[in-house]
């Protein structure tokens, strides 16, 4: 029944494998990224197809053993795939909004040097999302996590010649790494104290059916479950190892769509997600986990307030409505955490690509003009919505519904995640400012970027404000679908209060459902609470929208008045919070001068003086030695009697 | 009376003069004969300690080493002639080649 | 009578080593062979104090006939004379201490040393009947018949060698 799961991630290793061998020699762009989005399309055609058999089935939780990998005394480690709601949700956003990012890559890396390189990257990075969220254990998905992290390092520093892309991709990799240490110990913590109870496992299933062994709320629970959200920390951009995200948009478009926006930053809320049964166990860690993703979505939302360049601002307001998820999954909210995660996947995509499309346009006509301006500075844009119909629709929608303006998907979801934090008893209504609050910024500055990119005065240079023009059919066919998704995404998950069935709730009963009721989580409060909530939530954003509106287009003098007058905080804002300088005092430059010390004092001076000192030692000795060979034969025959004497005079006078 | 002892005491003096002929000696044809004169000072231990023993056996070796004397003298005299050909000298102190 | 056994005893060692004495410091090759032969003669004369005749013969015929006539043949043919103007020793120093050291160590095997090998059957009356040179007949074509052979192997070897090495082009 479920025995063909491999295929799913097969596909896509296929294809990485013939771009990345064979791109060089195939040349033609059509055909390689025929071969790329046709290999990750029929991932998707496999994943619908048990998604829905999934649906009709009433066991929920299906595993397929592909190979045994290794086994080492009483743990067997195979390679085998999971499938339950969860990782069925998850494969159908990665290879579904992974299938359009190929087309859109298509039509948008048309003519860039290493086409092939690129497509070869995508696909190799779906097959690792998809093994990650396919893995039925933790060292499958582990070898997942590194592999969506490898390729994030690769497609970050796809325009290598560049030395900040390099850079950005260095960052990436190695703040990523410090979530995976966290990752690491976690696990290993883990498999240690199941294993002194006598269960060796790193099994998903297995360690959610032993989870009872460990102590609720316990020490080691809660150090287990703060190493694991280390982990998740780094690889979804949380404070406070968020830094890398920002600098990521050096890539190309379709890669911060897919890979920084809808699919491996969420990594760490799934990773959280399925192993919901440990972090309901350990109340500290769930705070935790509450507060810097509350935390994380107002500050990345007030960095996003006052940048300029398109991209960063959808950066940061990934990095925001991460924290979402983060302050979701931390009150106990994970069919809500989840359910976010994939409407956000539908419209953050759907905004990165649109911007790509913009940034494709604008580049078009600086093209043409002969121009070097930058076009991803929204200082120079303004007045698209004429030049560029659909990519403004479908951009303007995903803005709506990025915003929780009711009706559209976001709504849903943010509602359903500020309604946990404020009535679940694990949450806090402090949280639930925070969060409110930072939806009221999000709505504002998103707003921000569509009155600034689509509105008002067109400001890009005379010479080439003429030659902008709408994006071909592979952009706009996904920014259509993805916008369209965007609009409906969210109606799997009405709540009751407004007359839904809340369906995905119900479909991820099967996963969260036992860590819910064994640990007594719930939210409570009248209708009128709630009614509340939604209404303040929604003003909020309306409020953030207005704003937006009367500084960017009625009076567009108002933000240069504003920040003359909080020049100071404009500032600080400006440069974000002046985190990565801290960082680089704090902690990079230090470690910079360790490694110098390392390298000058230690490596060189102890080490090398010890290896080139060995190798002097032996010089001279043989240098000595050299002597004892004469070539003459006497002398050879006198050591010979000297040795004979020896042996004989031993045995006398033994 | 004539004991074993006394040959092997004459044994081991000719034993010791061969080996510092064999050590001080330049010319190759005096360390040869040097190391024929060990040679002999063995075979007399042989013999002597045969007929001590009443066994024949000893004897027989001397026999042997005999032989090998014989196929030693050829070949070493042989080589002599061959290297004498090519330095013009036997001397051992013109024979270094055998170093580094 | 065996005072005047062992006053020839100590003759003949005495012309022994001082033959030997004369091969180690003879400054011509021709000289040292000489005293050389002379060694020989006299460890053929101990053979036969010790009753062995027949490898006193052999001592004679092979040693001091053929091997020496073969060094001293050599020695002429390369025409080896004293040569007044070189050193004709080194490590004079070193040699000595050796020697005196080897001296010293084989002296304490005799003297010390116990003779532990097996008592056979051999007695002076039994060669004296029977016959040296049929004892070691028998001896070499029973008990050590196959070295024997391998023996006539080796000098083969050698001969083939020796006409090999002293060929003047190979």
């Amino acid at each position: 029944m479920y025995d063909k799961l491999w295929l799913i991630p097969f596909f896509p290793l296929v294809g990485s494998i013939i771009n990345g061998l064979l791109g060089k020699k195939i040349k033609n762009e059509k055909v390689i990224g025929g071969i790329s989005t046709v290999a990750i399309a029929l991932s998707f055609v496999v994943s619908c197809k048990y998604f829905f058999q999934l649906l009709g089935d009433t066991d929920k939780t299906h595993e397929s053993i592909v190979a045994s990998w290794m086994s080492v005394g009483s743990l067997q480690v195979d390679w085998g795939f999971l499938l339950d709601p969860l990782s069925a949700l998850m494969i159908m956003v990665v290879t579904g909004v992974g299938s359009l990012i190929h087309l859109y890559s298509i039509g948008y890396m048309h003519g860039e040097e290493g086409f092939y390189r690129f497509f070869s990257y995508l696909n190799l990075f779906c097959f690792s999302m998809l093994m990650l969220v396919l893995g039925n254990n933790a060292l499958v998905m582990f070898v997942g996590w590194e592999g969506v992290g490898l390729c994030s390092y690769l497609l970050i520093g796809y325009y290598f010649e560049k030395k900040s892309a390099g850079d950005a991709a260095k960052k990436a990799f190695v703040v990523n790494r410090i979530g995976d240490f966290g990752f690491l110990l976690g696990l290993f913590l883990l498999f240690w104290t199941l294993g002194s109870k006598g269960v060796w496992t790193i099994q998903f299933t297995e360690i959610a059916a032993n989870a009872h062994l460990l102590e609720s709320g316990g020490v080691i629970v809660t150090i287990i479950t703060l190493c694991f959200f280390l982990g998740a920390c780094g690889k979804s951009a949380q404070i406070p190892l968020f830094t890398w995200l920002p600098d990521a948009m050096e890539g190309p478009t379709p890669v911060s769509a897919l890979i920084h926006a809808a699919t491996m930053v969420t990594a760490g809320v799934y990773m959280i997600g399925r192993m919901c049964g440990l972090f309901a166990m350990a109340p500290t860690t769930m705070m935790v986990v509450a507060t810097v993703g509350a935390a994380t979505a107002l500050f990345a939302a007030t960095i996003g307030l006052a940048q300029n360049d398109i991209k960063r601002v959808l950066a940061y307001s990934t990095v925001s409505q991460l924290g979402y998820m983060f302050l979701a999954m931390g009150v106990g909210a994970f069919s809500a955490g989840i359910f976010h995660l994939m409407t956000h996947a539908f419209f953050k995509a759907c905004l990165f690509l649109g911007s790509g499309s913009v940034i494709h346009g604008m580049h078009h006509g600086y093209h043409h003009a002969h121009l070097h301006d930058d076009p991803q500075d929204m200082r120079n844009m303004g007045g698209l919505r004429k030049k560029m119909p659909i990519t403004f629709i479908t951009f303007l929608v995903s803005t709506i519904a990025i915003s929780g303006i009711p009706l559209f998907s976001g709504f849903f979801s943010k509602d359903e995640i500020l309604w946990w934090s404020f009535g679940s008893n694990r949450g806090h209504w402090s949280l639930w400012l925070l969060g409110a609050i930072a939806a009221g910024m999000t709505a504002f500055y998103m707003f921000r970027l569509v009155f600034m990119t689509f509105y008002g005065e067109q400001r890009t240079d005379a010479r080439a404000k003429d030659h902008i023009p709408e994006s071909p059919l592979t952009i706009t066919i996904p920014l259509m679908v993805l916008g369209v998704l965007a609009v409906i995404g969210g109606y799997v998950g009405v709540p009751a209060i407004l007359g839904g069935a809340n369906h995905i709730h119900h479909y991820f009963e099967p996963v969260f459902g036992e860590a819910i009721k064994l640990n007594n989580i719930s939210a409570h409060g009248s209708h009128a609470t709630e009614y509340a909530l939604m209404a303040i939530s929604v003003g909020i954003a309306v409020f953030g929208i207005f704003l937006a509106w009367t500084m960017y287009v009625k009076n567009p003098a108002l933000p240069g008045q504003f920040v003359a007058k909080f020049t100071g905080l404009h500032r600080v804002i400006f440069n974000k919070w002046y985190v990565d300088e801290i960082y680089d005092a704090l902690f990079v430059n230090p470690t910079k001068r360790l490694g110098t010390f390392l390298w000058r004092g230690i490596d060189v001076r102890v080490v090398d003086g010890i290896v080139n000192g060995v190798g002097k030692l032996v010089n001279v000795g043989s240098m000595l030695l050299r002597y004892t060979q004469t070539g003459y034969v006497h002398n050879y025959a006198f050591m010979m009697v000297v040795g004979m004497l020896f042996i004989v005079g031993f045995y006398i006078l033994r | 009376m004539i004991t074993v002892y006394h040959y092997m005491a004459v044994s081991a003096i000719l034993f010791s003069l061969g080996t510092f002929g064999v050590l001080t000696r330049k010319n190759a044809i005096v360390i040869f004969m040097c190391i024929e004169l060990m040679l002999n000072s063995v075979n007399l231990t042989f013999i002597a300690l045969s007929r001590h023993l009443g066994s024949m056996d000893g004897q027989v070796f001397v026999f042997f080493i005999m032989t090998v004397a014989a196929a030693e003298a050829a070949v070493g005299l042989a080589l002599m002639i061959s290297f004498y050909r090519n330095r013009e000298s036997i001397d051992v102190d013109d024979i270094n080649l055998l170093k580094w | 009578m065996e005072l005047l056994e062992l006053l020839f005893f100590y003759l003949v060692a005495f012309v022994a080593v001082l033959s030997g004495v004369l091969v180690v410091s003879c400054k011509s090759p021709v000289h040292s062979a000489l005293a050389l032969v002379n060694t020989f003669f006299c460890l053929a004369v101990f053979y036969v104090m010790l009753s062995a005749p027949f490898m006193a013969a052999i001592q004679v015929m092979v040693y001091a006939g053929a091997i020496m006539v073969l060094i001293l043949f050599v020695i002429m043919l390369l025409n080896l004379g004293a040569d007044a103007h070189r050193k004709y020793t080194h490590g004079v120093v070193w040699g000595a201490i050796c020697g005196i050291l080897t001296l010293l160590v084989t002296g304490f095997f005799v003297k010390r040393g116990s003779i532990t090998g097996m008592q056979g059957d051999v007695t002076t009356e039994l060669i004296q009947g029977f016959g040296h040179t049929e004892l070691i007949g028998k001896a070499l074509f029973t008990d050590f018949l196959l070295p024997f052979e391998i023996t006539s192997i080796l000098l083969l070897v050698a001969i083939v060698g020796a006409v090999i090495l002293a060929k003047k082009e190979v």
